[in-house]
């Protein structure tokens, strides 16, 4: 290649505590090209590009620009180097217009006139073929408004290499598609781009050359029109991952809980879930498919009794038939009433009523085991708190989508978020810590977590091991129903898979999973049956077995109005 | 004069003392940082001041033994101020040194400076001779209407001053470059110093300025509108009037200026109505009706919530310490 070296990176190595986040990585970046840098989740691309972008210095190692050793030691002196990076979480502030936004550090020399401002920032959109208006304040616009902020930002500055940190996570694909032809143009004009990314098909689509990143360390550099998605993966993942995902008959299902004709509105009133109505089984795993957004967290935060729901029952199924009756979710009285309701009876099938007993007696039968349920208990859950649902003994298990910020407490150890689903076991006023230390330290183990230690605040690990921690809990709660959110995303290839190992691992225990997925591929190679939810409308429920990705995805883009006049 | 004439005129005077505090504290919340020493600031700053005066008088008066002719008033006006100035500043390092640097929590930092501002203050000022630093020096203040006897005498050097920095605080924050920069800190400071502002100097320099503002409303309220012996034991009360104002105001300097004059007004209803002819008041009444501006202040907190616009809420990032590489 003739072109002439933008950047080079020789030696780079960043440490954080004790986690190696680079070693020893050699990279140049050529001008005029798009340059991928590909890798598993956690495995430092970000890490990497933050230490061109000046956010972190590295530790070992140098950086030349066009051949001349530089030091980068904050944004500004990036800046100056006219290297700018868009960030996967948006720097911008909110109560800004976007022009505000984009002027914001530069030092032009000039007297500070918006107006100025906002006819260059046209003049970039323009030469660029961006849509954007600058006096629209950040807090109107959509996420690709914003995106499209960013990088006039950059470009504003003058910027010649341009670093984009995941920039397709949050757009639509017609977006994606608006971002291409933009990078293409930047290109063309001899701008050095590197995009971060762990989509194959989208560095096969833009890129001229792909930098493979695994664990820290650079593994190689290919171009882009010698590279397949399989040989991509390979140098990616490194050790071969079994790519197909396990999947048993269910045993005996038995429905566990039963949605009817569930309808919720949201806090400015417009109706997210529609009549809804569903049977999740036992022993079986449950998909959710849906594009972002159709309501799928409602319904989870609906079942698990955090949001409040306008009309339908939540029927709970507990597998009790046969199984001993304890006073741990009974008093004796509740005990007593339904003895006189026919539910009980001893292990030879005679009824247990109580007739003539006096209290004594009664609690010693019950301790004992000798009185039995007759069929399952039957309850339903709407309008109930989740601790009145727990306080019927009913166990669900709920892997929200907000890790961090509803699953568990980023600031607290593990140990300490293993109590948050524990603390009420304790007898006495004072914590014991010696219990939740052993879960954490077992979920440590058993799920291969990478901490410093059981203390570490939990939002000091990277995705996948924040995520095993609350898998991991919740599966220690022994759920009857396990519902997760989107409990992959974000995750690289490995940590995807042991989650769905986890999952495979509840169904056969015969809990019912409910499984909100976004990769069809994934849902239909997991699951049992897939719902898919369509702007609070259940518009089918398939058998995993046998559907196809074309069917599910127009039952999730398809409405039911356009359907119907399809038909007439 | 009319009555409520020289109520009103009375109420913009006592204002001022609100306005530099609130003006003071708007630049420090501009750039994050919820300084609750504000009322220990204003009484150290009003405390320098008077310490300056106190020892340029007792230079005067030996000059004036030898011979001389004493030093002119302008000369003791701005060595006051800048007494005044270098006093609080010197508060303002040490809040921005304890918050900016070694990040130690707001709230708290700015409780300590304002216990230790009050009593440092009473101090130093029990150790200066009222005689020197006051009886003389606050006609200069006091001009150009320290020959009247009605409000109007309080209309000094000080208030002309008060109403230049509240504007030019607000042309500052909203028509130019620092001031673009300032607000983004205070919003956003992670995407300030992406852009390669340095947020610290910022936060630095607002703080330090601000503080050197809140304090001429200490340096105000002895040297002009009190004109007292007595009038430092009142400061402390008021600065917590500015941090108030600073909400009544929507976070705009030049909203201080209507701001102060309402709480000035509410502020001195009780003791003002009982001179108007008719209306008899008792004691406590005159007490429950000081709190007229703090019910004011929680009316306009509740319509702005209310109301929810974006730009009449707190900088987003109030109160919260920066640190770049914390994840």
């Amino acid at each position: 290649m003739n072109k002439k070296i933008a950047l080079s990176m020789r030696g780079i190595t960043k440490r954080f505590g004790s986690v190696l986040a680079n070693n020893n990585v050699n990279l140049d970046v050529y001008q005029g090209e798009v340059l991928a840098i590909l890798g598993e989740n956690g495995c430092g691309k970000t890490t990497l590009m933050n230490m061109i972008a000046g956010i972190y210095f590295p530790d070992e190692g140098k950086i030349y620009k066009e051949d001349k050793e530089v030091v980068i030691r904050s944004p500004k002196d990036a800046f100056d180097l006219k290297i700018g990076m868009i960030h996967q979480h948006f720097k911008l502030v909110d109560l800004f217009t976007a022009a505000e936004n984009i002027v914001l550090g530069v030092e032009e020399g000039k007297k500070y006139n918006l107006k100025n401002v906002n006819n260059r920032v046209r003049e970039i959109a323009d030469k660029y073929g961006f849509h954007i208006d600058p006096e629209k304040k950040i807090y109107d616009m959509s996420v690709s408004e914003k995106q499209t902020v960013e990088i006039i930002k950059v470009l504003y500055r003058g910027a010649d290499i341009l670093i984009l940190d995941e920039p397709t996570a949050v757009l639509t694909p017609q977006e994606i598609d608006r971002l291409f032809e933009v990078l293409r143009r930047m290109k063309e004009d001899g701008k050095s781009i590197i995009i971060i990314t762990h989509k194959l098909h989208e560095v096969l689509a833009v890129s001229d050359r792909v930098a493979i990143l695994r664990k820290g360390e650079h593994v190689a550099t290919v171009d882009t029109r010698d590279a397949t998605e399989s040989s991509l993966t390979e140098m990616m993942v490194g050790k071969k991952v079994e790519l197909n995902i396990d999947r048993s008959e269910p045993v005996n299902p038995a429905p566990r809980i039963e949605i009817q004709h569930l309808s919720l509105k949201n806090a400015e009133g417009i109706d997210v879930l529609k009549d809804v109505s569903f049977i999740a089984n036992s022993g079986e795993i449950l998909g959710i498919a849906g594009i972002a957004g159709s309501g799928q967290k409602e319904l989870l935060e609906a079942i698990t009794g955090l949001q409040p729901t306008s009309t339908g029952d939540i029927i709970f199924t507990n597998p009790k038939k046969d199984k001993p009756v304890s006073f741990f979710h009974k008093s004796l009285a509740r005990v007593k009433f339904l003895a006189k309701q026919g539910a009980f009876h001893d292990e030879f099938g005679n009824e247990v009523s109580f007739n003539g007993l006096g209290a004594k007696a009664i609690r010693r039968l019950v301790n004992n085991g000798k009185v039995l349920f007759k069929e399952d208990e039957v309850m339903n859950l709407r309008h109930k708190t989740p601790l009145q649902i727990r306080q019927l003994g009913i166990h669900l298990s709920f892997v929200p989508e907000d890790r961090l910020g509803m699953g568990l407490v980023g600031s607290m150890g593990i140990t300490d978020n293993m109590m948050l689903r524990s603390y009420r076991k304790g007898a006495s006023g004072f914590l014991n810590r010696r219990k939740p230390k052993q879960l954490a330290e077992s979920i440590i183990h058993e799920l291969e977590v990478s901490t410093p230690g059981v203390n570490t605040p939990v939002r000091k690990l990277s995705g996948g091991n924040v995520q095993k921690v609350l898998v991991g809990r919740e599966i220690a709660f022994t759920p009857k129903v396990l519902m997760a959110a989107y409990p992959v995303r974000g995750l690289d290839i490995n940590s995807s898979y042991t989650i769905y190992h986890l999952l495979n691992k509840q169904k056969e225990k015969g809990v019912a999973v409910i499984f909100v997925g976004e990769d069809l591929d994934v849902l239909l190679a997991l699951c049992d049956r897939i719902l898919v939810i369509n702007s609070g409308e259940i518009t089918g429920i398939v058998d995993a077995r046998r559907a196809t990705k074309e069917e599910i995805g127009l039952m999730m883009t398809q409405t039911k109005d356009a359907s119907k006049e399809g038909n007439s | 004069m009319n009555i409520w004439l020289s109520y009103l005129i009375d109420s913009v005077a006592f204002g001022v003392t609100f306005i530099y505090g609130s003006t003071g504290e708007i630049l420090t919340e501009k750039a994050g940082h919820l300084n609750l020493g504000i009322p220990g600031i204003m009484c150290m700053g009003g405390a320098g001041g008077c310490l300056v005066l106190n020892t340029i008088g007792k230079i005067s008066m030996a000059m004036v033994e030898k011979g001389m002719s004493p030093l002119p008033g302008f000369v003791f006006v701005i060595a006051g101020i800048l007494g005044a100035i270098l006093m609080s500043m010197l508060m303002g390092l040490i809040y921005s040194f304890l918050t900016v640097t070694l990040r130690a929590n707001q709230n708290v930092t700015g409780l300590v400076l304002t216990t230790f501002g009050t009593g440092l203050m009473k101090v130093i000022m029990s150790k200066l001779d009222h005689t020197i630093y006051l009886e003389g020096p606050k006609e200069f203040y006091r001009w150009p209407f320290h020959m009247r006897n009605d409000p109007l005498l309080y209309l000094g050097v000080l208030f002309y001053l008060s109403i230049f920095i509240a504007l030019a605080a607000s042309y500052v924050l909203y028509k130019t470059k620092v001031g673009l920069h300032l607000r983004a800190i205070g919003e956003s400071p992670s995407t300030a110093d992406a852009v390669g502002i340095n947020v610290t100097k910022y936060k630095y320099l607002a703080t330090i300025i601000g503080s050197a503002i809140a304090g001429l409303g200490g340096f105000y309220y002895i040297m002009d509108y009190s004109g007292s012996r007595e009038a430092y034991l009142s400061i402390e009360a008021y600065g917590w009037m500015a941090i108030a104002l600073v909400i009544f105001a929507l976070w705009r300097p030049h909203f201080t200026i209507i701001g102060s004059i309402v709480f000035g007004f509410l502020f001195s209803f009780g003791s003002q109505i009982v001179n108007i002819e008719g209306i008899s008041i008792n004691l406590v009444m005159t007490y429950l009706l000081k709190m007229l501006p703090y019910i004011c202040t929680i009316i306009v907190l509740i319509f702005t919530s209310i109301r929810n616009k974006r730009e009449n809420q707190p900088p987003q990032s109030l109160g919260l310490p920066y640190f770049r590489e914390d994840r």
